[in-house]
């Protein structure tokens, strides 16, 4: 399929609706947003995707009110809600 | 266990001194919260103390166990020292760093049944005898109190003036208050022998006046003759939930679970930290120095724990962990001296309620020695009572 035709979704970023490629993982759509810090760590730093293969835990943000969801192993998919470093 | 190498970091920037210029007046043999307990109080009552630990201060039970401050009335002695030792906590707590992570989350105590309930009654009669805050929760006020509780539990009682904290970090903060005072830690210090009024470490001999053996599970291994047996316990940690839930909430069968030495039980005990996760206990077993992960008895105790809190199911465990609980076949711990061996002290066997009494025990230990009147009664805790005692069982 061409690059322009490829059908598009529409997510919630932080309260903010998007429009992102189908078939792409919750952690590409953030990076495409230009998201880095998608969670915060105990001592307050932010932290993004290391693996993007879900082993290291790093890229978890909370989808549809789930917390610790991993954004490399989660397919965005249309209408989905996705919170950034929603914990503090 | 491993600990989080910051912690190590934290242990290495201890201040130590060089070797004592001056002959200790105490030795106090391991640096868990019980024994830097004893050593705060006793340097704070002007002796020179040294304290020794096979490892590092507060890694041991200290580090394995959950950090609850917890009124318990398993017996009246119990109830003494626990109460007399969570006064000691609210004096202190305010004045130790931020990083003991000190909850004032309270207790509730949940009751399945009627017949729990009743129990619930009287153990708020047997507080309110003792001077201790607590009210009985109807199961509407339980399930406003805490969501995620499953419905139909019977009620509860709230025990306001519990809390939680973090035990090595509280460990750590009465190790350096003893060093301002002018204690001395020695760590990775394993001591061979006690022998009247001196330990010894290899061909090295310390001359002291008096000896603790705070050694907790460890304790029979330099004197033999105490009945202190290690009872392993698990524990799970969750990822960070805020919010979860809002007290230390147990099972009335906690009591149960703790009181009687059967090989193995498991009981639902569940405590928010300051980090927004959750610790997921308990379990007793009585299987030595194992120390590996039983994933069967994990499996009894995580379902005890969905089986009052289903919500559970949806969070993740992030470590599993086993620690030592020091056991007596009575309950009690033994707080006193040890008259077999000259200038020798026990401070030891406090089970799983070691970070609560730790501060009871080491004001105990610091006035026995001292000569000063203690604040409760110190009987029931006498390590002589073990001569006539039928051992554990």
């Amino acid at each position: 399929m061409a690059r322009g035709v490829q059908p598009r979704i529409s997510i919630v970023v932080n309260g903010d609706r998007v429009e992102v490629p189908a078939g792409i993982t919750v952690a590409a759509a953030l990076f495409n947003l230009g998201v880095t810090a998608f969670r915060t760590s105990v001592s307050g730093e932010p932290r993004g995707p290391v693996c993007a293969m879900g082993v290291c835990f790093e890229c978890r943000v909370t989808i549809d009110s789930r917390p610790h969801e991993r954004a490399c192993l989660t397919p965005a998919v249309d209408g989905m809600h996705i919170q950034t470093a929603s914990i503090s | 266990m491993e600990l989080p190498r910051r912690e190590c970091r934290a242990r290495r920037a201890l201040p130590s001194r060089n070797a004592m210029s001056q002959r200790p007046d105490a030795v106090v043999i391991g640096a868990g919260i019980v024994g830097a307990s004893c050593a705060e109080a006793l340097s704070r009552a002007g002796r020179r103390v040294l304290m020794l630990d096979a490892s590092f201060a507060g890694g041991g039970t200290t580090a394995a166990g959950m950090g609850h401050l917890v009124a318990m009335d398993d017996s009246p002695a119990q109830l003494a020292l626990t109460a007399y030792s969570g006064k000691l906590w609210a004096e202190v707590v305010h004045e130790l760093p931020r990083n003991i992570e000190y909850e004032p989350c309270g207790t509730l105590w949940v009751a399945e049944d009627e017949e729990q309930l009743d129990l619930v009654r009287e153990k708020q009669r047997t507080y309110a005898d003792f001077g201790i805050d607590a009210e009985t929760l109807s199961p509407t006020q339980l399930a406003d109190a805490e969501p995620h509780l499953r419905p139909g539990l019977a009620g509860a009682l709230r025990v306001p003036g519990d809390g939680v904290i973090y035990p090595p970090n509280a460990a750590l903060a009465l190790v350096q208050r003893a060093i301002r005072n002018g204690a001395e830690l020695r760590e990775g210090t394993r001591v061979d022998a006690i022998r009247p009024r001196e330990v010894l470490i290899g061909h090295e001999r310390i001359s002291c006046d008096c000896v603790v053996n705070a050694g907790g599970a460890e304790a029979a291994k330099l004197t033999p003759a105490l009945p202190i047996v290690p009872r392993k316990g698990h524990l799970v940690i969750t990822d960070r939930y805020p919010g979860f839930c809002h007290h230390q909430l147990v099972e009335l069968g906690y009591l149960t679970s703790a009181h009687t030495m059967s090989a193995e039980s498991v009981a639902f005990n569940v405590q928010p930290r300051a980090t927004g996760q959750l610790l997921i206990g308990s379990s007793r077993e009585l299987v030595g120095w194992d120390g590996t992960v039983n994933r069967a008895i994990v499996r009894k105790m995580l379902d005890r724990a969905l089986d009052f809190m289903p919500g559970l199911a949806r969070t993740s465990a992030i470590r599993t962990w086993t620690g030592f609980r020091p056991a007596t076949p009575d309950k009690l711990p033994l707080i006193g001296e040890w008259e077999e061996t000259a200038g020798l002290w026990i401070a030891a066997g406090h089970e799983g309620l070691g970070i609560t009494t730790s501060l009871g025990t080491g004001q105990l230990i610091a006035d026995l020695i001292v000569g000063a009147t203690p604040a409760i009664d110190p009987t029931p805790f006498a390590p002589s009572r073990v001569h006539s005692a039928v051992g554990v069982h």
